[in-house]
């Protein structure tokens, strides 16, 4: 992965994410306290302020420096599970010999797995983790299956938005939902549709690349 | 709805400024990161930090002071503060009978607070507030929210802190005032994130929400407006299953605002709850009526009750000076 487009990827998911600023507030408003959306573009916008600094550094140190960044800025629930995903995707990345698509479908399962460890959390809970681990299994049986590059693409597109959605009949069980019992059954979680749209918007990046 | 501001994202450093100045003789004020210290730092005796997100003032900041916090971390609104905020705080006022956390159960808050210890190297533990009862622990794996039952805990554990008392027994002091307490909360309007800039909940002229959380989280239950005793009846009821406080029991009665009541309508609650309390046969030898723990501009009031014992009590009645809390001294 080069740096270079870890820092497209940034821009690519800042603009994604505006767009669907009001679908994300009013899914948070519904069944969390209000904040994601705002945390979420703290974030963004900082490390998009980071640009000159990340890209005179190597992918696996820029990752790292962005997860010690979103670890200091976002705070909540989001700040530390965003961290934990970018500094492990980093120590993955930093152990590979050489790079391919299965060196990063490994270092994003990684990265995955550490959200899991940090949040206690696990698939079914109406998270966003419901997004990142079938997106996780997608991308590393697409690339052990040796799918091109478009067909992977779709194929984990497809995964996030069926994550996203089966969230909707989900009880919560994890996050600030959880308080709510069967009253947050019925809306989409807020965070597993902010990953969706992440995802969704680097898979469109590298589409055009 | 209106408020006063400059520029959104500056409300909360021009606010912490304006607390840091006005209580100068208390505690002062670390930006970048952002933490509070007592304006004097303690010797020999457990640190006692706490934090949260911003928009429940006076906690954590207003509770910093001799009898109580040595340092608070304060979030964004209603978002936790970062790790970095913790460790910079726990170096400052770390004082060689370690470091204890006082953190209210929320996924984020728990999770800043458990990297943050993971990072720093001097002895430290963590006690976990949990006296919200609207939302029952045994089915949601998060567990209960910790709600105006931290005042209480950041009280008495401050006052043993102050003692010279160790870590452990701090540790122990702080659960044990935890598991002795419960409250619960109704909301009569939403609150605004400032940033958000409208309302987190949509509610009716004739609604209120039963068992609200701090940060206008929606509760258990919409219910329509009825008179204030069915209110309170309702809330010290699910407070009592909860506690099963023995017949005779000495409590502390706390009435918390969420932002939004005038203190005529809290102390009539309080009237109302400490009725309920003596019905069932419970003394309540202290009481604590005000803003404590608000949710910024929401209107509604929480219900807290503390089954006292004479550690606790005598805790609680020692000397405090601290922005919102002052007595004996």
């Amino acid at each position: 992965m080069k740096t270079e487009f870890i820092l497209q990827a940034v821009d690519a998911i800042s603009i994604a994410i505006h767009a669907h600023e009001s679908e994300i507030e009013s899914l948070d408003r519904a069944i969390g306290d209000g904040d994601h959306f705002i945390n979420i573009k703290r974030g963004v916008t900082t490390i998009a302020a980071m640009r000159e600094e990340l890209s005179a550094l190597p992918a696996d140190v820029a990752l790292q420096r962005i997860g010690m960044k979103l670890l200091s800025t976002i705070g909540g629930a989001s700040g530390p599970l965003f961290a934990s995903f970018f500094i492990a995707m980093s120590k993955t990345l930093k152990t590979q010999q050489e790079e391919s698509l299965a060196t990063i479908a490994a270092a994003f399962a990684d990265g995955v797995e550490s959200i899991k460890q940090r949040g206690k959390s696990d698939l079914g809970e109406k998270t966003m983790l419901d997004v990142l681990i079938p997106v996780a299994q997608t991308f590393r049986q697409q690339v052990e299956a040796g799918a091109d590059m478009p067909a992977l693409l779709t194929a984990i597109k497809a995964s996030a938005e069926q994550g996203m959605l089966s969230t909707r009949d989900m009880l919560a069980t994890k996050g600030r939902a959880a308080f709510l019992g069967e009253r947050a059954i019925g809306h989409i979680d807020a965070g597993a549709k902010s990953s969706q749209v992440m995802i969704s918007a680097v898979c469109d990046l590298l589409a055009q690349t | 709805m209106k408020i006063f501001v400059n520029d959104v994202e500056n409300l909360l450093v021009e606010s912490l400024s304006g607390f840091a100045a006005a209580h100068g003789d208390l505690v002062s004020l670390n930006l970048d990161p952002h933490f509070l210290t007592r304006a004097h730092k303690a010797k020999n005796k457990v640190a006692l930090i706490s934090g949260g997100g911003s928009g429940h003032e006076p906690l954590h900041t207003g509770f910093i002071g001799h009898g109580m916090l040595d340092a608070a971390c304060p979030g964004h609104v209603f978002t936790s503060p970062t790790p970095d905020q913790m460790m910079a705080a726990a170096e400052a006022v770390e004082c060689g009978k370690g470091v204890l956390f006082i953190v209210k159960n929320y996924a984020g808050d728990v999770m800043n607070f458990e990297m943050a210890a993971e990072m720093i190297s001097c002895e430290h533990a963590t006690v976990l507030t949990s006296d919200d009862v609207a939302v029952e622990n045994s089915t949601y794996t998060t567990g209960r929210r910790g709600v105006a039952g931290t005042v209480i805990v950041e009280k008495v554990v401050g006052s043993l802190a102050e003692t010279g008392a160790d870590l452990a027994h701090c540790k122990a002091l702080g659960e044990r005032v935890n598991q002795r307490t419960a409250s619960m909360g109704v909301a009569l309007s939403s609150c605004t994130v400032p940033a958000a800039g409208r309302p987190t909940f949509d509610i009716g002229d004739n609604e209120l929400e039963m068992g609200v959380g701090i940060h206008g989280e929606p509760g258990r239950r919409r219910e329509a407006m009825r008179p204030a005793d069915d209110i309170v009846n309702d809330l010290v009821t699910a407070i009592l299953h909860d506690l099963k406080p023995v017949e005779g029991s000495e409590v502390l009665l706390m009435i918390n605002g969420f932002g939004a009541t005038p203190l005529m309508q809290l102390y009539m609650l309080y009237h109302s709850a400490s009725k309920l309390l003596a019905a069932h046969g419970l003394t309540v030898a202290r009481s604590l009526v005000g803003n404590y723990t608000t949710a910024l501009d929401m209107a509604g009031a929480s219900v807290t009750v503390c089954v006292l014992d004479d550690e606790i009590k005598q805790h609680w009645d020692s000397p405090v000076q601290t922005a919102a809390l002052r007595w004996g001294r």
